[in-house]
């Protein structure tokens, strides 16, 4: 019953009682092809979060992982449709070495020079945007051009079902992508020395050293591995949406940071849960694609989501404060 | 003659060099005076037209307010992301109210005492903003990043609700004063930046206030057990920043003659480098404002540079951020030699 007083089982709660909620208002909610729905927008944003997680744990913010995912997404694309190659394994591959790639390079910078990981990422993140759009482009890969692998892979499902007007839709095959990878992050982290390494460098990175944890290393493994996720979560947005649109991602960052301390981890590091982030996409998601249902102007989204981050902030700080005592 | 003022330059070198913010600033001269030179030489008759450097002075200033901004949040060991969501809503605000007071006439009719009213809303704006992050970082002890990245979003969001989406244009002509008419033939966003640069100078460098602040940044307990009030000079040190940006803001929509929620979006990072370059710590503690004056100087004067010699938007980008994390490890380089 440990999980009974867990912060996940906090927002597991929140999000029980916000989809009640949301169904009570309308009750289109809970319609099979809008929960489809959610949850195929969660799959990119949360292969995101999952990065974003780890960097937090570790007591840093990211702000480059949407230009990263960028990078990862667009130079693949673009080179495919250059060489006229229609493969599946090997762009995967490639998006997630450029994403790991420049991770390392956030890493290199934040380790040697010892400095706020924010302003590094805000500086790395402009870098990289700015070579994206100024040497390689900025117009879209319309789906005319996609690669048809890429294309075929988003469209892959899990389940499809008929509506009664006789249109099918599905549950995306990629949701089991995304659970995979938050299983494979939570074994990591839970299990694993390097995971572990994460959570004592969040901590107190000086007490990590003393035990006998690499701080490089950490580091090194800590932010290329959010790169190399965002990467691929960048490929797997464009597969979906049959469009590579260099100018993508601008201002996700935001999301995907409140998602995170939505479910519960702490900027202060050593604190946050796979399950939680997991969760706290989930919120993030169902309640910015259910303002529509619940009659709100869209106008109105952003403040949702900033006063949902304040209110998440607001409630890990006062639970950091307490545990301090 | 000669000689004298020869000693008096001497003397005058020696003390500007003499300190670490000093040495930056120095440093930052000369880069000015680099940038300027190569310019001249790679674009005579183009940079070094009178229109250049008047268009210059005319769009640096808000820049220029925004990174004295930063500074400010800086000091405290903090930082402010939502200055360009305050500086929007200002703006915004301001020409909301202005809509409202002409009603059918036309805002171009309304004269001094509806638009000092508006400046004064926009200030109250941007203040009230700074109010909500100072209350948000000091008593409920949120951090400065994740605080203002939120209330950045709200400020932003109110902006959409208020405009529903477009630019609100058509500011009475007094407003428009502010940020394109010129005084003495001085440009009159320039003349406002002065005076800020001035006025905050003094009250860092001079005043028990400005001592404070820096203390509350170099170390924390430290300037509680010296009985400095910690949670009330956050509040005034925000507050201070959120005026500013509505300052920038109100320049903005006065140049622009418009006013916008995405308005500035990349002024964010361009603040933050030109802090960070002016010799201020991130950490807290350090930071002048002729350092970042010089830092602002010599950014603009590169970048309208590299806008003439065609180099694209995105790559000037690029260059931003690489400065930055040139800077970055400059700064790394140096305390490194000196411990």
């Amino acid at each position: 019953m440990k999980f009974m007083r867990s912060s996940d089982a906090i927002i597991l709660a929140i999000l029980v009682v916000a989809m009640v909620f949301i169904g009570l208002v309308n009750p289109a909610f809970w319609q099979m092809s809008n929960l489809f729905s959610l949850l195929k927008e969660n799959v990119v944003i949360g292969i995101m979060a999952l990065g974003v997680l780890l960097v937090m744990i570790s007591g840093g913010i990211d702000v480059s992982f949407t230009a990263f995912a960028v990078a990862g997404m667009y130079l693949t694309v673009r080179v495919m449709v250059a060489l006229d190659y229609n493969g599946l394994v090997l762009p995967f591959m490639s998006a997630i070495l450029i994403g790991g790639l420049l991770g390392l390079m956030n890493a290199g910078i934040i380790h040697r020079f010892k400095m706020i990981p924010l302003i590094v990422t805000l500086g790395t993140a402009s870098v990289v945007r700015g070579l994206v759009l100024g040497l390689v482009g900025t117009s879209n890969v319309n789906i005319n051009k996609m690669p048809d692998a890429l294309v075929a892979f988003g469209k892959a499902d899990l389940v499809t079902l008929e509506r009664a007007n006789g249109s099918t839709y599905g549950l995306t095959a990629m949701i089991a992508i995304y659970l995979g990878l938050a299983l494979a992050l939570h074994l990591v982290l839970k299990y694993t020395m390097i995971g572990r390494s994460v959570y004592a460098y969040g901590a107190d990175p000086e007490a990590a050293k003393r035990v006998g944890f690499s701080t490089g290393r950490t580091m090194m493994f800590v932010y290329v591995t959010a790169g190399a996720l965002a990467g691929f979560s960048g490929l797997l947005h464009s597969s979906m949406i049959w469009l590579a649109n260099p100018r993508d991602f601008v201002g996700l960052e935001l999301d995907v940071i409140a998602a995170v301390v939505l479910g519960g981890a702490s900027i202060f590091g050593g604190r946050g849960t796979v399950l939680g982030t997991v969760l706290g996409v989930f919120i993030l998601v169902m309640i910015q694609n259910s303002l529509i249902l619940m009659g709100i102007d869209t106008t109105w989204q952003r403040i949702v989501v900033g006063a949902m981050l304040i209110a998440a902030v607001t409630v890990t700080a006062l639970r950091d404060r307490r545990a301090l005592v | 003659m000669n000689d004298t003022n020869s000693t008096v330059t001497r003397r005058g070198l020696r003390n500007l060099t003499r300190g670490e913010a000093a040495q930056t600033n120095l440093m930052l001269a000369v880069v000015c005076v680099v940038v300027l030179v190569a310019m001249a030489m790679l674009r005579p008759s183009m940079f070094l037209s009178s229109y250049n450097f008047e268009s210059m002075a005319f769009f640096m200033p808000e820049l220029g307010i925004l990174s004295i901004a930063m500074m400010i949040a800086m000091l405290t060991g903090g930082i402010d992301l939502s200055i360009v969501g305050v500086a929007n809503l200002a703006g915004i605000t301001a020409g909301t109210l202005f809509a409202t007071m002409a009603g059918d006439g036309g805002t171009g009719a309304l004269g001094l005492g509806p638009v000092t009213l508006g400046v004064v809303a926009a200030l109250l704006v941007g203040m009230a903003a700074g109010l909500l992050n100072g209350f948000l970082i000091s008593v409920l002890k949120i951090t400065p990043i994740l605080a203002t990245l939120g209330t950045g979003q709200v400020f932003i969001g109110l902006c959409l609700v208020l405009t529903g989406g477009p630019a609100i244009v058509g500011f009475p002509s007094g407003w428009n004063a502010i940020g394109n008419g010129k005084l003495l033939g001085i440009p009159v966003p320039l003349i406002i930046f002065a005076l800020i640069c001035i006025a905050l100078s003094v009250l860092l460098a001079r005043t028990s206030f400005g001592l404070r602040l820096k203390l509350i940044g170099t170390n924390p307990k430290a300037a509680v057990y010296a009985g400095i009030k910690r949670g009330e000079m956050i509040f005034y040190s925000y507050m201070l920043t959120g005026g500013l940006a509505a300052m920038a803001g109100i320049l903005l929509s006065a140049r622009t003659n418009a006013a916008k929620s995405d308005y500035g979006a990349s002024y964010l990072l361009q603040a933050v480098l030109i802090a960070v370059l002016g010799g201020t710590n991130p950490a807290g503690g350090r930071g002048n404002v002729l350092g970042v004056a010089l830092a602002l100087i010599s950014l603009t004067l590169l970048s309208s540079g590299f806008q003439m010699m065609r180099v694209s938007n995105h790559l000037i980008d690029f260059i931003w951020g690489g400065v930055l994390i040139a800077v970055i490890a400059l700064n790394s380089w140096r305390s490194w030699k000196r411990t």
